[in-house]
C-alpha cells in the first residue's frame, strides 16, 4: 500500500517553492517602466543570466518526459542499446552553445533581438519568413507542450495513485501559473533550481535500482539471463539497426542547432565566460541525467522483471524501491524536466504573438500604444490562454503522445536548422533561401513522417534535412542577395 | 564591425567545438561496435560490458574533461558588446 499523504508533502512544498520565486521574477519586472526595457525583462530577464543559470535553462529545457520516462521505459525493453542511442545527446550542450552562442550574442546585442524571430526578422527582413517561423513556433511548441502534460500527468497517475485530472491540474496549473506572472527571469530561475532537482532524482533512483539489484555485476549476470542480447549495441531483437541509432545523430545531435527553444537562450546570458562555464556544466549535468536514468530503465529490467509497459517502468521501480517521502522527492525530478521545457516554450509563445505579430505588424513597433502595463497584461493573458488551451486538450489525451513529442522535435528542426545556422554563417543567405527552406522542409517533413517513406533505413529527419538544405543553398544563390546595408549588423 | 580578435576568436572556437563533436563522435562508434557482437564473449570492466564501458561511459566523461580542457586553452573572453548599440547598454546598466 503507498503512502499518498507522505509521498505528496514534499511535491507540495516544491511547487509552493516554484511560485515563490515566480512572485520575485515578477518583481523585477514590474521595475521596468519603458517598453523595450520591459519587453527585455520580460521575454529576455535583460540578457543577465550567469554560468551556471545558462546551463541549467538549457539543459532543463532540452531534457523532458522522454529523458526520464519515455526513454529510460525503452532502455527498460532493449537494454544496454538504447543507452548508447541517449548518449548521442551528450555533447548537444556544449555544440549549440560553442557554435552559435558568441556570434548569436554579438548580434542580439546590435539588433535589440529579445526573441529568434527578432534575428531572422533582422537577417532576412521579410515579412513571410517572419509569419512562417512565427507560425511554426506556435503550432509544434503546442503540440510539444501537449505531449509534455499528458506525459506529466501520467507519471503523476501512476507513482501517486491519484487521477490523471488530479496530476494534471496541479502541475500543469503550476507552470502555466508561475511562467505568466514571473516572465523569463522566473523562468530560469525556476529552471536552475529544477536542474538540480533532476539531478538528485536521478542520482537517488539509480543508487535505489543499482542497490535492489546487488550492485553492477549481479545486474548484468540476471540481464544476461533473461536475454543476452539486452547487453549489446543492437539491443534485443536486433532493435536499433545501425542506419537508425545513426539519424539519430542527425535528429539529437546536429539537428539541435535548430530548436528555437534552446537557441533562444543563447540570446540571454551575461558575457562568454558565462557561455565558457555553461558548456561545460551543461555538458558534465547533462550526461550524468541520461546515462543515470537510462541506467536506471535497462538495469531495472533485472530488479523487476516483468513490467508489461515501458513507460510505467521507471514509476514502477520508483514506487516499489524507494520510501514514500523520497519517492515524492523523486518524482520531482521528472515533473521539473517536463515543467522546464513547457515553461520556455510558454514564455516564447507569449513572445511571438505579443512581440512579434502584435507589436510589430498591429501597433507599428509605435512604443507610445504599448506601455508596458499593456504589455504586461497581454503577455498575462496569452501565456495563460496557450497554456488553458494546451490544458484542455491534455485532459483528453489522443493516444499517439510519443508521436507527437518526436513530431515537434523534427518539425521545429525542418524549419529553423537553416535560416538559423547559415543566417549566422553565410553571407550570402537571403530570405529566398530561407522561405524556400522552411516551407520545403515543413513540406518535406510531413511527407517523410506521413507516409513513413524511409531514405536508407534513416528516420524522416534526415531526408527532410537534406532537402531543406539543398533548397536553402539553391534559393540563396538564385535569389537577389540582402542588401549590404542591412547586412552591416552581422558582419563579425 | 567587430574587433578582428572576435571574428579569428570565434572562428577557431567553432572549428574547437566541431572537432570535439567529431571526436566524440568517432569514439562513440568505434568502442560501441569494435568489441564484437558476441555477448557470451563479452569482458567486464566494473561489472560493464566493455564497449559500454567505453562508448557510454568513459565515453562521456573523457569528452567533458577534454572540453573543459579546451574551453580553457582556446575560448576568449570577449566582450559581447562593440559599442555600437548604445540602448542595450542603457537598458543593463538603467
Amino acid at each position: 500500500m503507498v503512502n499518498h499523504a507522505a509521498m505528496i508533502l514534499p511535491l507540495v512544498l516544491y511547487f509552493v517553492l516554484i511560485m515563490g520565486i515566480a512572485w520575485l521574477g515578477n518583481r523585477s519586472a514590474a521595475r521596468r517602466s519603458d517598453t523595450a526595457g520591459f519587453l527585455e525583462e520580460y521575454f529576455i530577464g535583460s540578457r543577465s543570466m550567469g554560468g551556471f543559470v545558462l546551463a541549467m535553462a538549457v539543459i532543463t529545457t532540452y531534457t523532458s518526459a522522454s529523458s526520464f520516462v519515455g526513454g529510460p521505459g525503452i532502455a527498460y525493453n532493449l537494454g544496454l542499446g538504447w543507452i548508447l542511442l541517449s548518449m548521442i545527446q551528450v555533447p548537444t550542450a556544449f555544440l549549440t552553445l560553442g557554435v552559435l552562442g558568441k556570434r548569436f550574442a554579438l548580434i542580439a546585442r546590435r539588433t535589440n533581438a529579445v526573441t529568434i524571430t527578432d534575428f531572422i526578422r533582422a537577417r532576412y527582413d521579410s515579412d513571410a519568413v517572419v509569419i512562417l517561423s512565427s507560425a511554426a513556433l506556435l503550432v509544434f511548441f503546442m503540440a510539444s507542450m501537449l505531449a509534455q502534460f499528458i506525459g506529466g500527468a501520467r507519471l503523476f497517475e501512476s507513482v501517486t495513485g491519484y487521477s490523471y485530472q488530479t496530476g494534471l491540474i496541479i502541475f500543469g496549473l503550476t507552470v502555466v501559473i508561475y511562467t505568466t506572472v514571473g516572465g523569463f527571469r522566473a523562468v530560469v530561475l525556476t529552471d536552475t533550481i529544477q536542474g538540480v532537482m533532476m539531478l538528485a532524482a536521478s542520482l537517488a533512483i539509480l543508487f535505489a535500482v543499482v542497490t535492489a539489484g546487488g550492485g553492477v555485476s549481479n545486474i548484468m549476470q540476471t540481464l544476461y539471463e533473461i536475454d543476452p542480447k539486452l547487453l549489446t549495441p543492437t539491443g534485443a531483437n536486433d532493435a536499433i539497426p545501425k542506419p537508425f541509432i545513426l539519424s539519430f545523430w542527425v535528429l539529437v545531435g546536429i539537428g539541435v542547432l535548430g530548436l528555437p527553444q534552446t537557441t533562444q537562450k543563447c540570446l540571454g546570458y551575461k558575457d562568454s565566460r558565462s557561455m565558457h562555464s555553461a558548456m561545460i556544466i551543461g555538458t558534465f549535468t547533462v550526461g550524468f541525467i541520461l546515462l543515470a536514468m537510462h541506467l536506471v530503465g535497462a538495469m531495472g529490467r533485472a530488479v523487476i522483471p516483468n513490467i508489461e509497459i515501458g513507460d510505467l517502468a521507471v514509476p514502477t521501480l520508483t514506487v516499489r524501491l524507494m520510501s514514500p517521502f523520497w519517492a515524492g522527492i523523486f518524482i520531482a525530478g521528472p515533473l521539473a524536466a517536463i515543467m522546464s521545457t513547457v515553461d520556455s516554450m510558454l514564455i516564447m509563445c507569449s513572445a511571438a504573438i505579443v512581440k512579434d505579430l502584435y507589436f510589430h505588424y498591429v501597433l507599428k513597433n509605435d512604443e507610445k500604444r504599448l506601455p508596458p502595463k499593456l504589455v504586461k497584461r497581454m503577455s498575462l493573458t496569452v501565456t495563460g490562454v496557450v497554456g488553458v488551451i494546451v490544458f484542455i486538450a491534455a485532459l483528453k489525451p489522443p493516444s499517439l503522445l510519443v508521436w507527437i513529442n518526436l513530431f515537434a522535435f523534427g518539425g521545429l528542426e525542418a524549419v529553423f536548422f537553416c535560416p538559423t545556422l547559415f543566417g549566422l554563417y553565410w553571407k550570402r543567405a537571403n530570405s529566398t533561401g530561407a522561405l524556400l527552406s522552411m516551407a520545403g522542409g515543413a513540406a518535406a517533413y510531413f511527407f517523410f513522417t506521413l507516409t513513413k517513406v524511409s531514405v536508407c533505413g534513416t528516420t524522416s529527419i534526415v531526408p527532410t534535412l537534406a532537402v531543406s538544405t539543398a533548397l536553402f543553398i539553391a534559393g540563396s544563390v538564385f535569389g537577389r542577395a540582402e542588401s549590404a546595408e542591412k547586412l552591416r549588423a552581422f558582419e563579425i | 564591425m567587430a574587433s578582428k580578435d572576435f571574428l579569428r576568436s570565434t572562428r577557431r572556437e567553432t572549428i574547437v567545438i566541431v572537432a570535439l563533436y567529431i571526436l566524440f563522435f568517432a569514439w562513440w562508434y568505434v568502442t560501441a561496435y569494435g568489441f564484437g557482437d558476441d555477448p557470451s564473449a563479452y569482458d567486464y570492466i566494473l561489472g560493464f560490458p566493455e564497449w559500454f564501458f567505453y562508448s557510454c561511459i568513459a565515453g562521456y566523461v573523457g569528452i567533458s574533461l577534454i572540453l573543459w580542457a579546451a574551453v580553457r586553452v582556446f575560448f576568449k573572453d570577449l566582450p559581447l558588446d562593440d559599442g555600437g548599440d548604445s540602448k542595450a547598454e542603457e537598458s543593463r546598466n538603467g
